[in-house]
């Protein structure tokens, strides 16, 4: 093997065991940046070792053992200054290669766990938890991460710094949330998740038809989480989105790299592997027996599309039902826009109509352009043209989008056609 | 990027003999280790090959030829696959070499493949050097 | 939220000379608290105008016109700049009076400034999916 195999051999245990590594690592230390530094030290002396004595059998466990060592020396050394990390030097036990195996599955699960607590904290703001959670859980380097979010390396490295100081400095344990804290905390791991996902989803765009690294991140951490807390039915159901969503990867963009809408998306090209294990997360979820959560909800909604052989086979009416349940749960103005489109693809536009004109009443809610055009499309499914006309004029004038002004402003010369 | 590991048949896994407690447990272990990394899309073992039937096309644009089980050539046979997401063919690799051995007695054979991707059949470096190369033509043809 | 810290030029920066040895240290040692803090995105000192050229367009005309430095030493010319990433307002003024000041060589300014539109990194949220399944629907809507 010659060195830049052995280089790149490295890379790839790298990645399978890094946040194996710092989780450990951490519990150890208490401190996120510490234990990196630890963890890369194990690293570099891996790199030389093996370039000389080639590869060992176990190679994780030997990354784990090494950089266990160099955690214990170090708070050796620095026993006399502070006696609470020599007392977990003391307990802290050295795994041989042979004991690792055992210590594999519960143990370092936990501490992946609290890892992702950690670096999803709420004192930490969201970009710092994005960038973090990169970084440690998903092994991305800095130059990664900044190429996936089209951002400056430094800028990208200064997040990283600062959230692991705000980590320090606030003193954060490492620890899973108990009791009612637990599923604050954890909405917001799943938020993190779904944001990094978007945001690849998103990313799209021109030629660059290549499955966006972030978006792969989050599912392949989604997948990771559901098997470290399979009894918390919300992150099946963001599993089940994200595998659902990804399915359609493939045509989503055309040639062109424009982007195409569902309809008119290529449903043989659909990944049914990725559909069949959506629908299965989404059927994990709902067995553990609670009601179905905002990603649940979503991820059924995805699901009944992923189930139309064709589009206007769709279920509508379960889709209309499941939009009342996600208004519940997650109430906001574009759920709401969104149900009133199913009821009207359901029951007929008459009942799509009523449900945003109640919504109209609400203040909280003037200004939102969206309201209006998906007011205006359901009053031309009703034939009302005028009326139609009048509220795309209206979205035209609240929108700062040029592009969806331009649109909106066609949409109303139409109604004008249509007499 | 995904990667298909196929487990090679022997002449065990042929004659129906199930692997033993041992090895099936280090199966799991490793399959365990592989969803716990959140990396595994699919696996699943298949039945010897006299279950199997064979449809061959001896004539081109002829008649299939259909050849029941069971079919001799125990190297050529699979007995199952794991499918995997992973980020480079090194991470495969790695993977591939952390299977436990499949069958033991000297047998054991797993073969590591690439999937191929929309991404690769349309995003490869030739056909987009034709594409910009037919978009220059078009242009230099309308400026014409 | 991104801010400026514009250092402005003196007539000893415009006469090319290095303020004392005290500031120089001073300076990298702050610049490493900043980095250090995870706030620094960037910082350079420029050469004096000199060296600098100025495009003008004037009103009465299209073409520019190109003016060769140095440029007088107004309060419009800069020395230097350091850009900072910080959660707050408070945080960037008391990163500003922490910069620090070269002594004895007469009025000293820096100017803080705030960036336009800070976008960050992340451009997507939760809402812009749902405003996506928005416009599938609708796309069926009209169509159905």
């Amino acid at each position: 093997m010659s060195v830049s195999d052995t280089h790149r051999t490295i890379d790839a245990i790298w990645r399978i065991e890094s946040a194996k590594l710092i989780a450990v690592l951490t519990r150890i230390v208490r401190d996120i940046g510490l234990a990196e530094d630890l963890a890369h030290d194990a690293l570099v002396i891996a790199l030389e070792q093996w370039s000389q004595n080639g590869i060992p059998n176990n190679p994780g466990a030997w990354l784990m053992t090494t950089a266990k060592r160099r955690a214990i020396d170090l708070i050796r050394r620095n026993k006399l200054r502070d006696q609470k990390y020599s007392e977990v030097a003391r307990n802290t036990d050295l795994y041989t290669e042979d004991d690792m195996d055992h210590n594999l599955d519960g143990e370092i699960g936990d501490d992946l766990l609290r890892l992702i607590f950690m670096t999803c904290h709420p004192v930490l703001p969201q970009e710092g938890r994005v960038a973090l959670t990169l970084r440690l859980l998903c092994g991305l380097t800095t130059d990664e991460i900044a190429r996936s979010f089209l951002a400056a390396e430094a800028t990208i490295a200064q997040r990283i710094v600062r959230a692991k100081r705000t980590l320090r400095d606030r003193d954060i344990p490492f620890e899973v949330p108990a009791g009612e804290e637990l599923s604050d905390r954890l909405s917001a791991v799943l938020e993190v998740i779904y944001l990094m996902f978007n945001e690849g989803y998103s990313a799209t765009s021109g030629n660059q038809w290549i499955r966006p690294l972030i978006c792969q991140e989050a599912l392949r951490l989604g997948r990771v989480l559901a098997e470290i807390v399979p009894y918390e039915p919300e992150v099946h159901g963001l599993v089940a989105l994200m595998e659902i969503q990804s399915s359609r990867f493939r045509t989503r963009v055309n040639s062109r790299g424009e982007p195409v809408l569902l309809m008119d998306q290529n449903r043989a090209e659909w990944d049914q592997l990725l559909i069949r294990r959506g629908l299965k997360a989404l059927d994990r979820s709902q067995k553990l027996g609670r009601p179905f959560g905002p990603y649940s909800l979503q991820a059924a909604i995805s699901a009944c599309h992923a189930k139309a052989p064709t589009a206007p086979e769709t279920d509508w009416i379960r889709i209309a039902a499941l939009y009342e349940a996600l208004s519940r749960v997650l109430p906001s103005p574009i759920v709401d826009l969104n149900r009133a489109v199913a009821v009207s693809m359901a029951f007929g536009p008459d009942f799509g109509l009523q449900i945003v004109d109640m919504l109209g009443n609400e203040s909280s809610l003037k200004g939102y352009h969206l309201l209006p055009s998906v007011r205006g499309d359901l009053l031309v499914k009703l034939g009302r043209f005028d009326e139609a006309r009048k509220e795309f004029e209206h979205a035209a004038s609240m929108t700062r989008n040029e592009r969806e002004r331009e649109l909106l402003l066609k949409r109303a010369a139409e109604c004008n056609s249509a007499h | 990027m995904r990667f298909m590991m196929i487990v090679k048949a022997t002449s065990d896994s042929e004659a129906g003999v199930l692997p033993s407690q041992e090895q099936f447990d280090a199966m799991q272990k490793y399959n365990e280790e592989l969803v716990r990394a959140g990396v595994l899309l699919a696996a699943d073992g298949l039945m010897s090959s006299s279950n199997g039937i064979r449809i061959s096309y001896p004539e081109p644009g002829g008649k299939p030829k259909i050849m029941d089980g069971p079919f001799t050539e125990a190297k050529e046979l699979i007995a199952g696959y794991t499918l995997i997401e992973v980020k480079s063919r090194e991470e495969a690799i790695e993977w591939a070499l952390r299977m436990p051995d499949p069958h033991g007695f000297g047998q054991g054979e797993i073969e590591l493949r690439q999937v191929f991707e929309i991404e690769e059949l349309t995003n490869n470096d030739d056909l987009l050097a034709k594409e910009t190369a037919l978009r220059k033509q078009v242009k230099e043809q309308r400026q014409a | 939220m991104r801010f400026m810290f514009i250092v402005k030029a003196t007539g000893y920066s415009e006469a090319g000379g290095n303020y004392n040895q005290k500031y120089t240290d001073a300076m990298i040692a702050y610049k490493k608290s900043l980095a250090g803090a995870g706030v620094l995105v960037s910082a350079e000192a420029l050469h004096p105008s000199s060296t600098g050229i100025r495009i003008m367009y004037p009103s009465d005309s299209e073409k520019p016109e190109i003016l060769v430095g140095p440029f007088l030493a107004d309060q419009e010319l800069i020395a230097e700049y350091t850009l900072i990433d910080v959660d707050s307002e408070a945080d960037a003024l008391n990163w500003a009076l922490r910069m620090p000041v070269p002594t004895g060589c007469g009025e000293f300014k820096i100017e803080v400034r705030k960036l336009k539109k800070n976008l960050g990194f992340l451009r997507y949220s939760g809402t812009c999916a749902l405003e996506a399944d928005l416009k599938d629907q609708l796309s069926m809507l009209k169509n159905f």
